[in-house]
């Protein structure tokens, strides 16, 4: 009854797709859930009691509200001396509530009504509805599992108008894995140049690439920072999800932008994981990232196994490079995401996550994730074997 | 050890069962090599050997485990060496270590009960020549061994979707 009270705009964005699959899942005691989207691992422990010594000593004070001044510091060293960026921590970093409300200030700052935000899609699930909370109009991408999901300049030039404004870029990729080589890159670049668009370059899981692969930012190339926002955390890398914590980097006029909103909204970060977070920083960059790599080595052989195991069921798998997720086409199934996730979470009790969840060019696949225990994924594995094979 | 060698045994000690195919897959190598590298860390004597770690409270509840604190006289020319090997004979003596501090040898025994841990004390530690005093404390619960924490209450703290 209370319902004539909402928004109109908001009413119009459906919940997450993902819900649905929660709700089942939370009645199985036994199920095993490749639909995670975070690290196995659990904070490493300097980094959490830098936190409870940070409470110990009384620091239960505000922030300011860019975030404390050597968080910011170690922000602007770690993308100078990891991505190369160059950014002042003065008034060019802003620390936010996770990622997350980086990208939900970034197109409130950015978006006019009716603007239209290109977002190359299968992509994390946040773009779409921030851009319509913003006003804005989500122009989905298709990207491609025979381009091995990279975006593609002339799929990105079919999709703009004089309406387009913002571009969102995410890779390595949530859900696909999959990562953008530096010359596609580079021709994505010179479409934003080309039309004038400013990137917002969501770079969560840029330091979980492997086979030796690089992700460049968009943001080094060419021509390329007065126009693009990079926005990054804690959660994935330095396993802090829990923590809330992520940042932008920007231009100062974009920064002062997306801080008005920060300042009247958030106020700040949380001031223990703005401590926890500077010290991840701080100690990765004294011992080379040891717990980074750490992890990432233990994500890497999963990466490997999970993989395989796929092609091996006879499922067409390309080879995710980045993030920790795998991607597979269930079309050989003859099933739709949908129907082939709820049956395998129904009939066998494994939580796999519908590709069209992240955008339509997903229909046709499932999102797995690997950050699991092994023997949790080799028993998955099994499972899903059994079920392609009653089918 | 070199690089491969590191990552093979980082899977061994996680699950020294695991299939040569799935390490090979897992560390991006052949199956000959990942063999080939255990071989090596087996002559080399990286790997002494592969035993289960066995939760005791369960395998064997009546047994009697102990810590004891052991203070000998150094003895000329061979140090502590010649009595911690007398030590290692015994079938009791689960593991030996020789420790800074105030005393110098650690004993970890174990035996079927309480009355023959005393008699191995009493009858075969304490009278050698140079053990000057003992102090023996019983296990009482096990947390934690060899990196295994025994009785995880809830071992994924994740839900089991997020975007």
């Amino acid at each position: 009854m209370s319902s004539r009270f909402i928004n109109p705009a908001i009413s119009a964005v459906p919940p997450s797709a993902i819900r649905r699959f929660f709700d089942i899942a939370g009645t199985m005691k036994d199920a095993i859930s490749l639909g995670v989207g975070e690290p196995d691992f659990i904070t490493p422990f300097p980094v959490r009691n830098s936190a409870i010594d940070s409470l110990l000593d009384g620091e239960t004070q505000y922030t300011a509200n860019s975030g404390l001044m050597p968080l910011r510091q170690e922000i602007a060293l770690y993308q100078k001396n990891r991505f190369s960026l160059e950014y002042d921590p003065e008034d060019e970093v802003l620390v936010t509530v996770g990622a997350s409300e980086a990208i939900d200030i970034a197109l409130r700052a950015l978006v006019r009504p009716g603007d239209e935000v290109l977002i190359p899609e299968p992509c994390y699930i946040s773009y779409q509805a921030c851009t319509r909370f913003a006003g804005g109009l989500p122009v989905n991408v298709p990207t491609r599992a025979e381009n091995d999901f990279e975006l593609l300049a002339l799929d990105l030039e079919a999709r703009v108008t004089d309406k387009s404004r913002v571009l969102i870029l995410s890779y390595p990729s949530n859900p696909t894995g999959a990562v953008m080589p530096k010359e596609r890159l580079k021709a994505v670049a010179e479409v934003a140049m080309r039309h004038d668009l400013f990137v917002i370059c969501d770079e969560i899981y840029s330091e979980l690439c492997y086979d030796g692969f690089f992700q460049h930012s968009i943001a080094s190339l060419p021509g390329m920072r007065e126009r693009t926002m990079v926005v990054s955390g804690f959660s994935k890398a330095f396993a802090m999800t829990g923590f809330r914590l992520g940042y932008l980097c920007a231009p100062r006029e974009i920064v002062m932008a997306c801080s008005r909103i920060h300042q009247y909204t958030i106020m700040c970060a949380s001031r223990q994981s703005q401590v926890a977070a500077y010290n991840a920083l701080k100690q990765g960059r004294e011992n080379g990232y040891s717990d980074v790599i750490r992890m990432r080595d233990s994500y890497d052989r999963r990466r490997r196994l999970m993989h395989k195991a796929f092609l091996d069921m006879g499922l067409d798998c390309f080879e995710p490079r980045g993030a920790f997720y795998t991607f597979p086409s269930i079309k050989n199934t003859g099933l739709t995401s949908d129907e082939f996730c709820e049956r395998l979470l129904k009939e066998h009790h494994v939580v796999c996550v519908p590709g069209n969840a992240f955008g339509p060019s997903g229909e046709g696949h499932i999102r797995c994730c690997y950050a699991t225990a092994t023997d949790k994924l080799l028993e998955a594995f099994e499972k899903i074997s059994d079920f392609i094979k009653g089918l | 050890m070199n690089n491969k060698q590191k990552a093979v045994l980082d899977l061994l000690k996680e699950d020294c069962r695991t299939p040569l195919e799935q390490m090979a897959v897992m560390l991006n190598m052949d199956i000959e090599e990942v063999a080939e590298t255990i071989d090596n860390l087996e002559r080399d004597r990286i790997i002494l050997r592969y035993r289960p770690v066995i939760n005791y409270d369960k395998a064997e509840p009546n047994m009697v485990e102990a810590m004891i604190e052991v203070k000998v006289t150094p003895q000329r020319d061979f140090g502590f060496d010649a009595i911690a090997k007398r030590i290692t004979s015994f079938e009791e003596v689960r593991s030996l270590y020789l420790m800074s501090g105030t005393y110098d040898l650690l004993i970890q025994v174990s035996a079927p009960n309480l009355k023959e841990l005393a008699q191995f004390v009493s009858n075969r530690l304490s009278p050698l020549e140079t053990v000057t005093g003992t102090s023996t404390s019983f296990v009482l619960k096990r947390y934690k061994q060899d990196g295994i924490i025994f009785d995880l209450p809830d071992g994924d703290r994740r839900l089991s979707v997020t975007p």
